[in-house]
């Protein structure tokens, strides 16, 4: 695998906005179960943050409302400065059009714990589908990039292969070129280690490793505590739909501020 | 036995004019009426995941009154019923090259919105069938909902599509014998108008029997291909084998790869 993966993108995102993210009291109920309680959480471009906590924590449904997978009934998320999946009329969040929320997703990568990659597709082909269909990029140029982008995960000789004959550390890696294809100026990380056998958790790592070590705003809920260590910025425990801490990796590892923090991490660490 | 084999044989391998131009009806009428209710299946099936509460109603309405009724009701209605009750008719269309007589247009009509219900039901499951997180994928891509659908749902559905929409296209030539009731001369009514002439009932009906016998196992060779060629999306389209291909091996009795 070389280094460089967002040259093949273009380098890092061209957008100028300190903040990527900006939540700000976010409530989410699951009928009468309410699974966030005012979570608020800045992330600036550039940065790297590892969510840790218990499952059930709520670290999932939040990043999922990142990129409005999920609605949420109270608060605002911003992302680059704009409103995500709502709009303001008289001082009330109404749900925005369709076309609106598509369009804002576009800024956003996001990796899925299950992959999700089109099996009806090979590997170029799904890494090219979302730029051509989506953003308009004519054929050959999104065929380049994408090529490039496989060579750089370490791919380049699966590009025909359907997701059905590569193993789930090879999908995966598909999984994040063809997110990283769209030249998102985030990328959302949802556990996407944690379905992978033990042997091919480090391929995936290392590339998560290098994207953050060559800029790009990251978020990954993950259990990983050896990525958080290395390439974190900020760490951020969630337990019971709260944030309960947000610190850099060092003093979470070494000198974790709350005992449910503690406790967690003997029990991860162990 | 009553049987002039003479006159079998001649009907089998030497039908009038009468005979193939109702051949050329059934099958006509099949592939256009099963494409259209093709479409208005997927259109249904869309609408049954409608957030809009009357389009889900239009739809279960729509598949409870062609499912709950019979066929030959329904194109008996759609036909004369209609044009008895003065709400509407069906015309000859000129289209300069060709003249479409109202009584098939008539049939298609009802061909189509009775296989229509079914194939919403079929359609459906095969949307259903396809995992929540391929639209998840689709949706954190940036797609809209007519894209991901027609991109990436509706081509994973098919695998589950094909098998009950090739039973669907087999009951479809049969089916076009009841618009013989509305006077398209298709082959079961070309075999009556032949039989009116010549009372060779027995003879005829065997020959036109084995004439649906035959289009029908043709199409089932058709259908296990399809289902080859559809059946494993993952393995991959182009790496499936072609119709000559397939029909060698399933002679040869060998597995297909």
């Amino acid at each position: 695998m070389s280094g460089d993966i967002l040259q093949a993108i273009g380098g890092v995102s061209p957008e100028t906005k300190d903040k990527v993210v900006e939540a700000v009291g976010v409530d989410k109920y699951f009928g009468a179960h309410q699974v966030l309680k005012g979570v608020s959480l800045t992330v600036k471009r550039g940065e790297v943050v590892v969510i840790v906590g218990p499952s059930g924590s709520g670290k999932t449904t939040f990043i999922r409302c990142i990129n409005h997978l999920e609605k949420i009934q109270k608060g605002r998320i911003l992302v680059n400065g704009h409103l995500i999946g709502y709009r303001e009329r008289n001082g009330r969040l109404i749900e925005d059009s369709e076309r609106n929320i598509a369009r804002q997703r576009r800024e956003i990568g996001m990796v899925f714990q299950r992959f999700n990659l089109f099996p009806h597709l090979t590997a170029l082909a799904n890494i090219i589908e979302a730029p051509i269909q989506v953003r308009g990029v004519p054929k050959a140029e999104a065929t380049e990039t994408a090529r490039a982008l496989l060579a750089r995960v370490g791919l380049a000789d699966k590009a025909n292969s359907y997701p059905a004959q590569l193993s789930g550390g090879q999908q995966q890696r598909v999984a994040i070129a063809r997110a990283l294809a769209m030249r998102p100026s985030l990328m959302l990380f949802d556990e996407a280690t944690s379905a992978l056998d033990p042997e091919m958790i480090g391929e995936v790592l290392e590339v998560m490793k290098e994207l953050a070590r060559e800029g790009m705003t990251m978020i990954a809920v993950t259990h990983e505590m050896g990525f958080a260590r290395e390439v974190a910025d900020r760490v951020v425990m969630m337990d019971e739909g709260r944030i309960i801490e947000d610190t850099d990796p060092n003093q979470f590892f070494t000198a974790p501020a709350s005992e449910r923090s503690k406790a967690f991490l003997a029990r991860i660490l162990r | 036995m009553n049987f002039d084999w003479t006159e079998f044989w001649k009907y089998l391998f030497q039908p009038t004019n009468v005979y193939l131009h109702g051949l050329w009806l059934t099958l006509s009428l099949s592939v256009v009426s099963q494409s259209l209710g093709t479409l208005i299946g997927v259109a249904a099936a869309l609408g049954t995941q409608s957030r809009f509460r009357a389009i889900r109603a239009l739809v279960a309405f729509y598949t409870w009154l062609m499912r709950g009724t019979p066929l030959l009701v329904q194109i008996v209605f759609i036909y004369t019923a209609l044009a008895a009750g003065g709400i509407f008719r069906f015309e000859d269309i000129d289209l300069g090259f060709v003249v479409i007589p109202g009584n098939i247009q008539a049939a298609i009509v009802a061909l189509s919105l009775n296989e229509g219900a079914y194939m919403t039901e079929i359609i459906r499951a095969g949307i259903l069938s396809v995992e929540h997180g391929q639209t998840e994928a689709a949706k954190s891509l940036g797609m809209t909902y007519f894209k991901y659908m027609r991109r990436i749902i509706l081509p994973q559905a098919v695998r589950v599509i094909v098998p009950p929409l090739g039973n669907e296209f087999n009951a479809m030539l049969k089916n076009t014998t009841l618009v013989s009731v509305i006077g398209v001369p298709e082959l079961l009514l070309a075999t009556q108008m032949i039989t009116s002439a010549t009372f060779r009932v027995f003879e005829l009906y065997t020959v036109v029997a084995l004439y649906y016998l035959t289009l029908t196992t043709l199409w089932g060779f058709v259908q296990s291909w399809l289902e080859r060629r559809f059946g494993e999306p993952s393995r991959g389209i182009a790496q499936n084998p072609g119709l000559i291909d397939s029909l060698r091996k399933m002679f040869t009795r060998e597995p297909v790869r």
